[in-house]
């Protein structure tokens, strides 16, 4: 491949190998990175003769399950139907609690961000939660969120069957462990260190002596994502797919148009 | 006489409690405009269930005074400027809620029934913030162990607006997929409806268009608006206009910004 894999490319498939082995996966609305990495995945499971993997993107027309309105989404997650989904949050904490309303007291607070969206319902349906923030700076992942919208464990005799899997950032990626609870450094993105990371985190991590890469995608990976991912994104996103490069052709000879 | 925009909008009141959809629900931009123009105040909006450009714009010319709501943001164009500035400024009381929690209130209206149970929210502050709400232990749970759920009381709206593209002479109204919009009509009494444009015929005698059809019986009143969703879009007719949403949310920022963008805006959906 003559062109070096983007930072964005890193969080497609980065994405792509945390759905692995999931059947639906649901993507909320201005999320193309998580649309992206959810469509990687279902093109890989296809092409590795894996089980079909089903996705219900918000605002999609083509890639989109769903006829019974917005309701449908919560619905299908609390039927157990929906294996993964992505959080956000303008506050991202140690114990995995998610906040999407704001900084400051409540209400009045400093920052008002939108609101909690379905967080303070999903997070508690959905199995595989990825928390994906590509700002990975100390005022997005703080020690403690000033407003929870969503709970990263919940207290014994809780009725929880989902939660936080992973923490995907522009810095790298974290596992989850619930018990604890707290996050794990597992994989550095390329260009990134361990004390660039603890720099830009309020919250304490564990880690290996060693922390290694995140695996770039595979030639083959990568001419998925700058070929049919990105065709298949234009739908939902234009711009962002216009910003994943177009795959080489096969030749230097155009294909004759039908 | 009264133009038909003029005469939706008359049927909301100061004080009242309204629903409106989510923005690629089909919002009646249109409509918002004359409600505006109409000069009430104190409403209560419930966004079904979240909210855009109209929430923002109504809460900008102080018209709301509550809002019941899972968010409200401009979407690609960014965070909404007159509610971020409002709710700092406590200019509007702040409801606070989830998107299922939203829709279990709305199902309970539609049942007739008191409150309907969710799953989720427990040790959440949205929950801690909604005295509105309770949690109770359930009680069927299998084992003698606790096992607490939270109650959404029904939303009982006074009125719900909604924009789609297309009714009959009977008043029936084709919604597609987006069964939200029925929801939000079985919720109360006066639901009002802009569309783009009449369907020659009965929606309801065909299957294939009956299926995805408010019938008349949930319809109080329909006026055609042609682009009516617009700056936003309407599913299955027209895309956002993307470059307009971002000259609002751009305007928006200031309350000078914001008041000479509704001028001329407000002057051209009258026009």
């Amino acid at each position: 491949m003559s062109t070096p894999t983007t930072a964005h490319e890193i969080l497609i498939v980065s994405i792509a190998r945390l759905l692995r082995g999931t059947r639906h996966v649901a993507v909320g609305a201005a999320s193309p990175i998580p649309a992206a990495g959810a469509m990687l995945a279902r093109a890989l499971a296809e092409t590795q003769d894996e089980p079909k993997l089903r996705l219900s993107i918000l605002g999609s027309v083509a890639h989109n399950f769903f006829t019974n309105g917005s309701a449908e989404l919560f619905d299908c997650a609390a039927q157990g139907r929906i294996d993964a989904f992505f959080l956000g949050g303008g506050q991202i904490d140690g114990s995995g609690n998610v906040n999407l309303v704001g900084v400051g007291d409540y209400p009045e607070g400093t920052v008002r961000w939108p609101g909690s969206f379905g967080s303070a319902f999903l997070y508690f349906q959905i199995p595989r939660v990825i928390l994906f923030r590509e700002e990975h700076t100390p005022r997005v992942m703080v020690e403690k969120v000033d407003f929870i919208s969503a709970p990263g464990v919940s207290s014994e005799g809780i009725w929880r069957k989902g939660g936080p899997h992973a923490l995907l950032t522009g810095k790298g990626l974290f596992g989850f462990d619930a018990t604890r609870p707290g996050f794990h450094l597992q994989t550095l993105h390329p260009g990134h260190t361990l004390e660039d990371v603890t720099a830009a985190t309020g919250f304490r991590f564990s880690h290996a002596h060693a922390t290694p890469e995140t695996p770039p995608p595979d030639a083959a990976t990568l001419a998925l994502i700058r070929g049919r991912i990105r065709d298949e994104l234009h739908e939902s996103y234009p711009d962002f797919a216009a910003t994943l490069r177009t795959a080489p052709l096969p030749s230097p000879l155009k294909e004759p148009s039908s | 006489m009264q133009d038909p925009l003029g005469r939706l909008a008359a049927q909301i009141g100061s004080g009242m409690k309204l629903a409106v959809p989510v923005d690629y629900g089909g919002v009646p931009m249109a409509l918002t405009r004359a409600i505006i123009a109409a000069g009430i105040d104190d409403l209560h909006l419930v966004c079904v269930p979240t909210g855009g450009m109209q929430v923002d714009m109504m809460i900008g010319a102080g018209l709301v005074k509550t809002i019941e709501t899972s968010a409200v943001s401009l979407g690609e164009a960014g965070g909404a400027p007159q509610f971020n500035a409002a709710v700092r400024a406590g200019r509007v009381a702040m409801m606070d809620a989830t998107c299922p929690a939203i829709h279990a209130g709305l199902l309970a209206a539609q049942k007739g029934v008191p409150f309907v149970p969710i799953r989720g929210l427990i040790e959440t502050d949205v929950l801690a913030n909604r005295l509105d709400w309770c949690v109770i232990n359930n009680p069927m749970a299998d084992d003698t162990g606790d096992d607490p759920i939270v109650l959404i009381p029904a939303i009982h709206p006074d009125a719900a607006i909604f924009h789609a593209p297309m009714a009959d002479r009977f008043g029936n109204v084709w919604i597609g997929r987006r069964r939200e919009l029925a929801a939000m009509a079985y919720s109360t009494k006066t639901t009002l409806v802009t569309v783009e444009r009449m369907f020659d015929g009965d929606l309801m005698a065909d299957e294939m268009t009956a299926a995805g059809t408010l019938p008349a019986l949930y319809v109080t009143d329909v006026a055609v608006a042609a682009r009516g969703a617009w700056p936003l879009g309407l599913w299955g007719e027209y895309d956002g206009d993307v470059a307009e949403q971002h000259r609002y949310a751009q305007a928006a920022r200031t309350p000078e910004g914001f008041a000479a963008y509704m001028a001329s805006d407000v002057r051209a959906g009258a026009a």
